[in-house]
């Protein structure tokens, strides 16, 4: 018992000051894409070519780039030969919307709170069921990791559930292979409405590297109706998090 | 006698020099290099005009040596698992795949629950027009009065991917556990084919994504062969460490979550905090917890500078000593120990017979690990002995991760102060046409094998994945023969296997 005592004091007081403080981020942290218009060449599609998943679209020379697809992976960055693309730290990445999600000359529309009468049910408490459909476990880990003292999820009133019948909603992540889509459906059948969906990562939203398997559903969007939108390959804890305190007016 | 080509991990040869044998000479083959300690580290199908050809990976551990050799078949063979029970799986593999009849496989059902690659040809007769339902099967069931059948997923209780389990119990006892997986198939193999392009590294960290710098590496390390060129000393260390890391946070997290499944919270609570701390250190060399983009054929994206690893080791330090502090806890508290002690037990026997790799085989005895008996890259010169426990049980699997903890630790302090200068990354040159590559790396579930086959033009023709869950799930269900199904979360945290890097 004084073992294990001495072990909880040399452990320390751990939990992050997110949201009252800025999040403490890797050096080389990627986060939202940004790029020089300016110095983007009219007809050069070496950006685009050198994308994984279609994420970047060029339209009378302007570049637009959807990440919902994108899996941060730099590629874009590395083929681009005017040094035109680079990854900021904006960690700040969750939508309302999957059109939200496409970054052109417009300011971003980071996700907005709940319309009020769901605010008031779960703005307090939101019990979330996790569904991993096709998920490769890194979105399920930088979930998971939300429920450690590191970040304690539950400060917020947020805590994932056993059950869908428990649960207020739904947080999904993978592209939603064939063999999983009734599963998806039927636990989002078992839980009570009004309930809300959150996608976790570029799989759950556009079906991620996966896009156009005929094995996979392209994410969850065409499956289940959406309230958030979280991008990333995986996304980091803190945008998960970010995302839903969005949802639930806890960040504005 | 027939003379089998060896080759060393990591290398190519023409697929010319591979012998076809035929299925009678390829069967007694096998089955004598088994009985004589060779391991099978994989056993594929793949199209050769209109029948299969099947190529085998022996690895010949105590030499440090891999043998190939192929068969070609049309549509059944004599089944090699009643004499070799490890490749019961990899058997279930090929008929799902290419519709070929392993004849007298003891229990030949489908593993990933979708159609044959081969139009019109199926290894069960299975309706065309019906569709597959995943896990939709026949079932091993014990019938009485008193015995009761407990079905779980594919959607868990926790966050957890998806798969089947069925346990035939007899009161609280198990008597036999069923697992299905195929929920997480998406088609990855069948999307490498014509490959390289620019999706293929990204699939190689996504198959498996808490193993992103395990298979990425695999996969480097076959365009590297096929391309004939070794990475710089400097990034075959870089991407040691990274490695390392990677097993570091996925065993401190398994610690964390086998003192979670028997109730003790301290360490629960310490050990998910400290495996995101080790995914930080991996973060300080390219910015993604998970190694994202930084393994890449022909080195690695990202040269850390000097401070940057000098940060690397503080951190490095501070981490293992807040983990040795909560791992110690687990040791010292008997709850704890007589929770894991005696339970989930697999024998020495057992282990070797199926096959087992990684923590769970090196648990029960079995001297098994791919950086030391087919050392690649960096490990052919900085040996990294292995750690091997005798009793097969949650406490034998839970001690293993712990000394490897300690050994991953001095590795990576050794490996950063003697760090090779130098460019991290260099071109690779087109892959060789009609070859054959093979890689293995020691992930931290165990032996990740990757063999390429090219075509004429030097794509990719075929290539097979197996992660070392491919080869341990059987292990975790006869870990729960006899046990309480209470115990079922304990034994299965022990394993702790991969879904989608089983179901590609």
């Amino acid at each position: 018992m004084l073992r294990i005592l001495r072990a909880r004091l040399k452990q320390g007081y751990r939990t992050i000051r997110f949201p009252d403080e800025p999040p403490v981020l890797p050096e080389k942290y990627l986060g939202r894409p940004q790029w020089d218009a300016g110095k983007c060449q009219g007809d050069c599609t070496a950006c685009i070519q050198a994308c994984p998943t279609g994420a970047l679209n060029k339209s009378k020379g302007a570049v637009a780039l959807d990440l919902g697809r994108c899996l941060f992976c730099t590629d874009c960055m590395d083929a681009c030969p005017a040094g035109a693309i680079r990854f900021t730290a904006e960690y700040r990445l969750a939508t309302r919307t999957r059109e939200a999600l496409v970054v052109d000359n417009r300011p971003y529309a980071l996700a907005k709170a709940l319309d009020e009468k769901t605010h008031k049910l779960f703005g307090r408490s939101l019990k979330l069921r996790q569904v991993s459909a096709g998920g490769c476990n890194a979105c399920e880990a930088d979930t998971n990791v939300l429920n450690t003292v590191g970040f304690d999820l539950g400060r917020f009133g947020i805590q994932f559930v056993a059950s869908p019948r428990h649960a207020d909603g739904l947080l999904i992540t993978g592209p939603v292979p064939k063999n999983m889509e009734l599963a998806l459906q039927k636990t989002y059948d078992a839980t009570p409405s009004p309930k809300i969906v959150v996608l976790v990562g570029a799989c759950a939203v556009s079906g991620g590297v996966f896009e156009g398997h005929p094995e996979v559903n392209n994410g969850a969007a065409s499956i289940v109706p959406v309230d958030l939108f979280v991008p990333g390959c995986p996304p980091h804890p803190i945008t998960i998090l970010d995302g839903l305190l969005r949802l639930l007016g806890r960040i504005e | 006698m027939i003379i089998l080509p060896q080759i060393h991990n990591g290398q190519a040869l023409p697929l010319k020099d591979v012998p076809e044998l035929a299925v009678a000479d390829f069967r007694s083959l096998v089955l004598e290099r088994v009985r004589r300690g060779r391991r099978i580290s994989s056993l594929f199908g793949m199209p050769d005009g209109d029948q299969i050809m099947i190529l085998a990976v022996l690895a010949h551990d105590s030499q440090g040596r891999l043998e190939l050799c192929r068969m070609r078949v049309h549509d059944r063979y004599p089944a090699l698992t009643p004499e070799v029970p490890q490749v019961h799986w990899f058997e279930r593999e090929i008929a799902e795949q290419w519709g070929i009849v392993p004849e007298g496989h003891p229990w030949l059902k489908p593993i990933r629950f979708h159609a044959s690659y081969v139009p019109g040809r199926d290894a069960w007769g299975r309706d065309k027009a019906m569709p597959i339902e995943p896990c939709v099967t026949n079932y091993f069931r014990v019938e009485g009065e008193e015995i009761h059948e407990v079905a779980v997923g594919p959607v868990h209780a926790g966050i957890i991917e998806p798969g089947h389990f069925r346990f035939q119990c007899h009161g609280e006892n198990v008597l036999h556990l069923e697992i299905e997986l195929g929920y997480q198939h998406r088609g990855i193999e069948r999307a490498l084919i014509g490959g390289p392009n620019s999706r293929s590294v990204h699939y190689m960290e996504t198959l498996a994504g808490d193993t992103t710098i395990g298979h990425a590496t695999a996969y480097a390390s076959i365009v590297e062969a096929l391309g004939d060129i070794a990475p710089s000393p400097r990034a075959q260390a870089l991407r040691a460490i990274a490695l390392e890391l990677e097993r570091l946070a996925n065993h401190t997290g398994d610690l964390g979550a086998l003192a979670g499944d028997v109730g003790f919270l301290p360490t629960a609570s310490y050990g998910g905090r400290l495996r995101g701390d080790f995914l930080n250190i991996t973060a300080l060399l390219c910015g993604n917890r998970f190694g994202r983009n930084f393994v890449h054929p022909g080195g690695v994206r990202f040269d850390p500078t000097a401070p940057t690893v000098d940060n690397l080791l503080i951190r490095l330090d501070k981490t293992f000593e807040a983990v040795q502090n909560a791992v110690d806890l687990l040791w010292e508290t008997p709850s704890v120990m007589s929770r894991f002690e005696g339970t989930g037990t697999v024998s020495r026997q057992d282990a070797a017979r199926l096959g087992l790799v990684g923590p769970a085989a090196r648990a029960a005895g079995v001297d098994l690990d791919v950086r030391s008996d087919l050392p690649w890259g960096i490990y052919q010169s900085h040996e990294l002995p292995s750690v091997t426990l005798q009793t097969g049980d949650v406490a034998a699997r839970a001690y293993v991760r712990w000394f490897e903890i300690q050994k991953s630790i001095e590795f990576i302090r050794d490996m950063t102060a003697a760090l090779p200068g130098g460019p991290v990354l260099q071109e690779v040159p087109p892959s060789a046409q009609d070859h054959v590559a093979v890689a293995l790396v020691e992930g931290w579930r165990g032996e990740i094998c990757h063999v390429a086959v090219t075509n004429e033009h030097g794509r990719l023709r075929h290539y097979k994945i197996t992660d070392p869950s491919f080869h341990n799930w059987f292990g975790l269900a006869l870990a729960l023969r006899g046990q309480q199904i209470s115990d079922f979360p304990l034994c299965n945290k022990s394993f702790n296997l991969s879904y989608c890097g089983h179901d590609l």
